[in-house]
């Protein structure tokens, strides 16, 4: 039922999106003109393409984000026995928790954090 | 208290008395996609009208009051005007993945919106893992922003969608923490369960310290999550045109729109779920006649209340900060959330192990 309702949720979503845009290209004016469709960047001719390298400090952010989601996402099934697990179980997730926490220090010092 | 699961069976019993089994089911379909898009249209005017009414205030302005009994059916008259603007088609944009993207954003906005429990017995998507799919849903909308920038073909829009990424993931990583700490607590996923189990008192209340200073990060994280307030550095008009939306036209760069106002309405839903009990009236155990007078008030108007309180302290953010920049930005998430969140985690869970918890 569940699974069934996220499809109709999905659908409505699409719809929403496909019947505006059929809505707002019926009642809009067109014309077309080759200044128009040009990239906007206040007004100045655009000078060489946009699909470039681009700065390397927003990928390891990226890397990090990778690393600390897993990692979040490994806790969420623990995270809700917790009660069940008790001591023992707080004892286990802390050696994970540890090594977690040192690989956060290590960035840390390596300088992964700085904004250069 | 009223549960709405009364007018969803009393629906089903009518659609099954005249009509087929299969047939019912799918009319009931069409009415939960017409209710979903009706609530979801609704709760963006609404948004729109309170941000623009707000933003006035606190500029000591009057805000829109020409367009009907003060100025309420503007944000009608501004859908209707992105409605009749024309969609340009660019001429060097990567034109399926420019048309993808809105729809991306979209999706990934009206499935956590779905995920909501509004009140007794009114929620659509009611998994065991819901708030886990709620999470996993709304980070999705980022791949909508990295696409829209990237197709545009503009250097605005790809540094835009780039500081957009870089923000949206990093205080992804706060909201997934402060959330996990709430789910210790609470011992469930399932946001009915969740809610449900804070009849004794709401979670900020039972959860000690612990709680609140999640309930602080979760805001502020929130607020970046959604691009607002002095986080709002993607689409920083000053500096980049309009972010990664700034090629789009017309309803296009409405659904962008739309899907921003409804992300923070998420936000401050989840907040008031987690930690100020959704719909759950004010309860303080010992004082029964208290509580049953606090249940005569409809769970609607606890939840729709706590959200409005919420929505009202995010704008009341915008306007008090001043914008922050990338590096400041970062520097808040990593050197400063993440580890207060990752100590404040501990703290629960020895609270919640050694039944400290009220």
């Amino acid at each position: 039922m569940n699974l069934s309702l996220f499809v109709v949720v999905l659908i409505t979503a699409i719809v929403l999106v496909a019947a505006a845009l059929i809505i707002g290209r019926l009642l809009s004016p067109s014309s077309y003109n080759k200044q128009k469709g040009e990239a906007y960047e206040c007004g100045i001719p655009t000078r060489g393409g946009s699909w470039m390298q681009f700065k390397v400090g927003y990928y390891l952010y990226a890397i990090l984000f990778l690393m600390f989601d897993v990692e979040t996402v490994f806790l969420f099934p623990w995270a809700v026995t917790v009660r069940e697990a008790g001591i023992d179980g707080l004892i286990n997730v802390l050696f994970f928790f540890v090594v977690l926490v040192l690989g956060l220090a290590y960035a840390w010092k390596k300088g992964a954090l700085e904004w250069k | 208290m009223f549960d709405f699961a009364v007018v969803t069976q009393w629906v089903d019993t009518l659609l099954r008395s005249f009509l087929p089994d299969q047939a019912a089911l799918l009319v009931e379909f069409l009415l939960v996609g017409l209710c979903l898009l009706t609530a979801y249209a609704l709760i963006a005017l609404a948004l729109i009208y309170g941000e623009r009414k707000i933003c006035a205030w606190f500029q000591c302005r009057l805000g829109p009051n020409r367009v009907g009994p003060y100025g309420l059916i503007q944000p009608v008259a501004d859908m209707f005007k992105m409605l009749i603007k024309e969609l340009i088609d660019m001429n060097h944009s990567d034109k399926f993945l420019f048309r993808v993207a809105p729809f991306i954003v979209i999706i990934s906005s009206v499935l956590a919106f779905g995920c909501i429990p509004f009140a007794k017995g009114l929620e659509i998507l009611d998994f065991n893992v819901g708030i886990f799919f709620l999470l996993a849903v709304s980070s999705i909308g980022i791949v909508g922003i990295l696409l829209a920038g990237w197709s545009s073909n503009n250097k605005f829009s790809l540094i835009g969608a780039m500081r957009s990424g870089a923000q949206m993931i990093s205080y992804e990583l706060s909201i997934g923490l402060t959330i996990l700490t709430m789910v210790v607590l609470s011992g469930s996923m399932q946001l009915s369960t969740i809610v449900e189990s804070q009849a004794n008192g709401w979670f900020i209340f039972t959860g000690h310290i612990p709680a609140f200073i999640a309930f602080v990060i979760y805001l502020i994280a929130g607020t970046a999550e959604t691009n607002r307030g002095p986080f709002d550095l993607p689409e920083a008009d000053s500096e980049l045109t309009a972010g990664y939306h700034t090629e789009y036209s017309g309803i296009q760069f409405g659904f962008f729109y739309l899907a921003e106002y409804l992300n923070m309405f998420v936000v401050a839903a989840v907040a008031a779920t987690l930690f100020w009990g959704g719909w759950m009236p004010l309860h303080i155990p010992g004082f029964d006649n208290f509580n049953m007078i606090m249940d005569y008030i409809p769970s609607l108007f606890w939840f729709f209340g706590k959200v409005a309180l919420m929505i009202f302290i995010i704008m009341w953010f915008k306007w008090t900060f001043p914008r922050l920049r990338i590096d400041q930005l970062l520097r808040l998430e990593w050197k400063y959330l993440l580890p207060i969140n990752l100590i404040n985690l501990m703290l629960m869970v020895i609270i919640v192990v050694f039944g400290l918890h009220f």
